[in-house]
């Protein structure tokens, strides 16, 4: 194999773990994104139990403010940037070219750069804990108390680690909207796309349009923190309300970049376990596409406290509402979709059904603060924290949960244990119901979020105390999830390829699938490509012998030009000089790359 | 455990669900009695709110409770049974068009109140409007009334400072300038006020008139609701609505100069004063007077908390208060603070390590005194 001058060779070794470093397997990818974010997860769930065991009693004194208010910062940014999203990374990464019918992504290295990126970016964000602090201005980072001049350097290892999660997940975002619109097997038109696909697709353009501004308003607060400049900070002639805007024009389409993945989920295991097709596609693809608009209008809900005035509060609470119509266009159809159904309830429909409900639950309380008025009263109390937690747990995570359980014999091979499953499901269910619905009466009756510390008397004892019981009840179910994982991953991978009858085309390869995905791209003739070879008695045709299958070799690049972004990164917030060190790093990682043989 | 097994458990679990639904709805309702509840308006614009949030809230348990109810219903009926076979069907246009038009419906009936009510509350504020200006800083308020104090040596008027603890007359419009020194705060008295953020560099302001029986003896809890650092939890405020009567009782105490303390540790606490806290604090009509940055403590004594609403106003708060602050509101620490031209320090400092508990204990007694 002909390598050019001072490039490295592609990897041949077959040492395990150089194996997954260099890989560029999507498969691979996905799964390091699951189990990475999978840890980031447990990390931010154990921040969550530090903060309910604070709060379980009045006058709680188990840890101090200024490590609460680090935890409940990490806690949020660690569940969206480092679990949540990078949760539905490992979905996608899996899931795409499979769904499609694809042998991989459009640009399979810029895969593993991106996951690569976001590792080390995940890594900059959570060792700020032993660094001197972690963030803890909550993860909004209003100004001016971001500012340096009131707060710590948690502060910048938050602007780094945001702006390297950042060019991780624009390089996905990039890849896979390439990879849709390009890599769909004869026959997938857009129409007939699984409905996963679709969220994935508008979830791609939210990125690509949201991390932008995120990054401008990130690189104006490093400014304003490193060098002295005055863009948010109002004695110097600038705006706190601006970085606001900022950080809200990405912060919402980031909450629909949260759910549509699980949206996407749960419109594949409906239909599955209901035994019938999805109920009104397009309507739930265009809702999709509805919300993936509107989401862009509606940023300043987030700030109707802060003087917008008449106008803006009489519009954005308009098109706040008028988000809840294709919502609800979903919901509705997810319940058709069971209807007249055979509904076979696995753990995975389980998950799917208590999405419906309890993401329904946060829809309908969002829609209540959209009414400026009632958000003077519940804005920055409890109940926005009950709302945003039955959206992303009860919504999110929960869309996730039924995923693993749906896809897992799928990427293993291996089903999971449906009794551990059920236990799983129940405990998250009514830890989750326990944790969180009170919360709407704490809001109620005036308890502010982000406290460390609150005093008794003020009817708030007992719900803190049932949410805290919940959390732990939660924390439990997922406990059970990883018993679950050890314990079946003893077992032969004796899944078969389509254990669940589903309907969609990565049940048509074997389970787990070759590193090819399919032996012959299948063609495509009807939205339930599966459902069309059982009904028309098709079977999967074999390949011709002696066809050569290209894949792209493993490559060492990726990895070398995430690190050198790592020490971009690290410049700021230790010494310059390994920001300069950084540069020639990424050069040679792009020449390498440039120059590497693909065959 | 068998699929039925668990299918029958969850029936029983959905029933007892269907129980509990009404029992939330009772709990949601009786957490008007709490004292911080954001249910029991007593003004003219929380009252306000309430209209709109009633609106929005019973539409909202009647959507809660179908969409609920529709899917154990469609859970249970069309779980899997010998002999059903799913319908095969992709989608119905007119179900469609129907589940479309019901959400519009409901946000144009959740939408024209709460326009009315932004309307209301963004308008102007009475004329008659008694004017204060609260300001958020790390963590407590301040507030001045506007044109309140005592006429100057020219018989001009001048504004009345107070802190942590704001006196209301009901019937009476209050107009209330919010402002900021450091970082965002939030200025929300549940029952009176529906919240409007503090922002440095920003003039927000609202207004709004307590009811006329209103009055009451304890206080209405006030609450900075946006996060502004370690000690955002310790920042809160009192609020005192009196009839006319009373509150002309307490403006004229208000208003006047400090009282001389009568006891004699209380006189030496007065001494005391001038040397160690006039630098930050003032009390009006004695040689600590020069000072604008720290709580104006005038009358401290006959205010009901300290520390911005969350101690007891009593002589061993006061010692524990003036020995170690940053014992009890964590981040006011001398590390913490910043140190600029203008203001030399933030944050009260730790007085244990410099003056003796007998001097503290003085201090203490001189405090209480100022009724």
């Amino acid at each position: 194999m002909a390598t050019a001058a001072g490039t490295i060779a592609a990897p041949t070794t077959e040492s395990v773990v150089w194996s997954w470093i260099t890989t560029v397997d999507h498969k691979r990818i996905g799964a390091l994104y699951g189990v990475t974010a999978f840890i980031f997860f447990l990390i931010g769930g154990i921040e969550a139990l530090l903060i309910r065991t604070q709060l379980a009693v009045p006058n709680g004194n188990v840890i101090n403010a200024e490590l609460f208010n680090q935890l409940f910062t990490m806690h949020a940014l660690t569940m969206i940037f480092l679990a949540i999203m990078p949760l539905g990374a490992a979905f996608f990464n899996y899931m795409v070219p499979l769904m499609i019918g694809a042998r991989d992504v459009a640009f399979p290295r810029l895969n593993a750069l991106s996951y690569w990126i976001f590792l080390f970016g995940g890594l900059v964000l959570v060792s700020s804990f032993i660094f001197g602090g972690a963030p803890d201005t909550g993860w909004f980072a209003y100004q001016p108390i971001s500012s340096s001049q009131f707060s710590g350097s948690g502060m910048d290892f938050y602007v780094i680690g945001l702006m390297i999660l950042g060019i991780s997940s624009l390089a996905a975002a990039l890849n896979f909207a390439v990879t849709i619109i390009n890599l769909r097997a004869p026959g997938m038109t857009m129409m007939r796309l699984p409905v996963f696909i679709w969220m994935t697709f508008i979830v791609m353009f939210l990125l690509i349009l949201a991390l932008p501004v995120l990054t401008v308003a990130l690189i104006q607060m490093l400014f304003d923190r490193q060098f002295t400049t005055s863009f948010f900070l109002p004695e110097g002639g600038g705006d706190p309300i601006l970085w606001q805007h900022l950080f809200w024009v990405f912060g919402h389409p980031e909450v629909y970049i949260l759910i549509l993945p699980a949206m996407g989920v749960v419109s594949e295991v409906l239909p599955t376990f209901s035994r019938k097709p999805l109920f009104g596609y397009a309507a739930i693809v265009f809702a999709g596409i509805a919300i993936g608009f509107l989401g862009w209008a509606v940023w300043s809900h987030h700030m109707f406290t802060t003087g917008l005035g008449a106008v803006q509060q009489a519009v954005f609470s308009a098109s706040t509402m008028a988000i809840g119509i294709p919502t609800g266009i979903k919901v509705f159809n997810w319940l058709a979709t069971m209807w007249g159904g055979s509904i076979r309830f696995t753990t995975a429909m389980y998950f799917a059904v208590a999405f419906v409900a309890l993401f329904t639950i946060g829809g309908i309380s969002g829609v209540m603060h959209a009414s400026p008025p009632v958000d003077q009263q519940q804005q920055d109390t409890y109940f926005i924290v009950a709302h945003i937690h039955y959206v992303l747990v009860g919504g999110a995570l929960f869309g996730v949960f039924s995923g693993l359980y749906y896809w897992w014999p799928k990427m293993t091979g291996r089903l999971l244990n449906e009794t551990l499953g059920k236990w799983n499901f129940w405990l998250m269910f009514i830890g989750m119901n326990l944790a969180f619905f009170p919360m709407h009466f704490l809001g109620v009756s005036g308890m502010p979020r982000r406290i460390y510390t609150y005093d008794s008397g003020l009817g708030w004892d007992f719900w803190n105390l049932v949410a805290t019981v919940g959390a732990f009840i939660l924390a439990l179910g997922v406990l059970f999830f990883i018993i679950n994982v050890f314990k079946t991953w003893q077992q032969e991978p004796d899944a078969g390829d389509n254990p669940w009858d589903a309907p969609t085309l990565e049940w048509a390869t074997t389970s787990p699938p070759p590193e090819h995905d399919f032996d012959v791209i299948p063609e495509v003739h009807s939205r339930e490509p599966v459902w069309y070879m059982r009904d028309h008695n098709l079977t999967t045709p074999e390949p011709e012998p002696g066809t050569h299958i290209h894949l792209p070799p493993p490559s060492y690049y990726p990895i070398i030009i995430a690190f050198g972004v790592l020490l971009l990164g690290l410049g700021p917030l230790s010494h310059l000089a390994l920001t300069a060190l950084g540069v020639p790093v990424i050069i040679y990682g792009i020449w390498g790359w440039t120059l590497e043989p693909t065959e | 455990m068998t699929e039925e097994a668990l299918l029958r458990i969850s029936q029983r679990w959905a029933r007892r669900l269907l129980i509990l639904a009404p029992a939330a709805l009772f709990i949601l309702l009786t957490a008007c009695s709490d004292p911080q509840t954001t249910i029991e308006p007593a003004s003219d614009m929380t009252e306000a709110i309430q209209g709109v949030y009633e609106i929005v809230f019973w539409l909202s348990m009647f959507v809660f409770i179908a969409i609920m109810l529709l899917t154990l219903w469609l859970a249970v009926h069309y779980r899997e049974q010998p002999g059903r076979e799913a319908i095969q069907i992709h989608g119905h246009q007119r179900l469609e068009i129907l589940w479309t038009i019901i959400p519009v419906a409901i946000v144009l009936i959740m939408l024209v109140p709460t326009w009315q009510v932004i309307a209301d509350t963004t308008d102007t504020p009475p004329e008659d409007s008694m004017v204060i200006t609260a300001t958020g800083k790390q963590w407590w308020f301040e507030f001045t009334y506007e044109g309140l104090g005592l006429p100057d040596d020219e018989g001009n008027p001048t504004d009345l400072v107070t802190a942590n603890e704001l006196h209301l007359q009901a019937g009476k419009p209050v107009h209330v300038l919010l402002r900021a020194d450091d970082v965002i705060h939030s200025f929300w008295i549940p029952q009176l006020a529906g919240k409007v953020d503090m922002v440095p560099g920003h003039e927000n302001d609202l207004w709004f008139t307590p009811f006329e029986d209103s009055v009451r003896e304890e206080a209405y809890l006030g609450q900075c609701v946006e996060f502004c650092g370690a000690s955002h939890a310790n920042m809160r405020f009192r609020v005192f609505v009196h009839d006319e009567e009373g509150f002309n009782a307490w403006l004229e105490n208000e208003r006047s100069d400090a009282v001389e303390p009568t006891s004699e540790l209380g006189k030496l606490g007065a001494t005391l004063f001038v040397v160690r806290c006039a630098e930050c604090h003032t009390v009006r009509g004695t040689a600590a007077s020069i000072a604008d940055f720290g709580p104006d403590l005038t009358h401290v004594g006959s205010r009901t908390t300290i520390a911005a609403g969350i101690l007891d106003n009593n002589i061993s708060n006061l010692v524990d208060w003036i020995s170690n602050p940053a014992e009890i509101k964590p981040g006011i620490n001398p590390e913490n603070d910043v140190i600029d031209k203008e203001r030399p320090l933030r944050f009260m400092r730790a007085f244990e390590d410099e003056i003796s508990a007998e001097d503290i204990q003085a201090i203490a007694q001189y405090l209480t005194e100022l009724k």
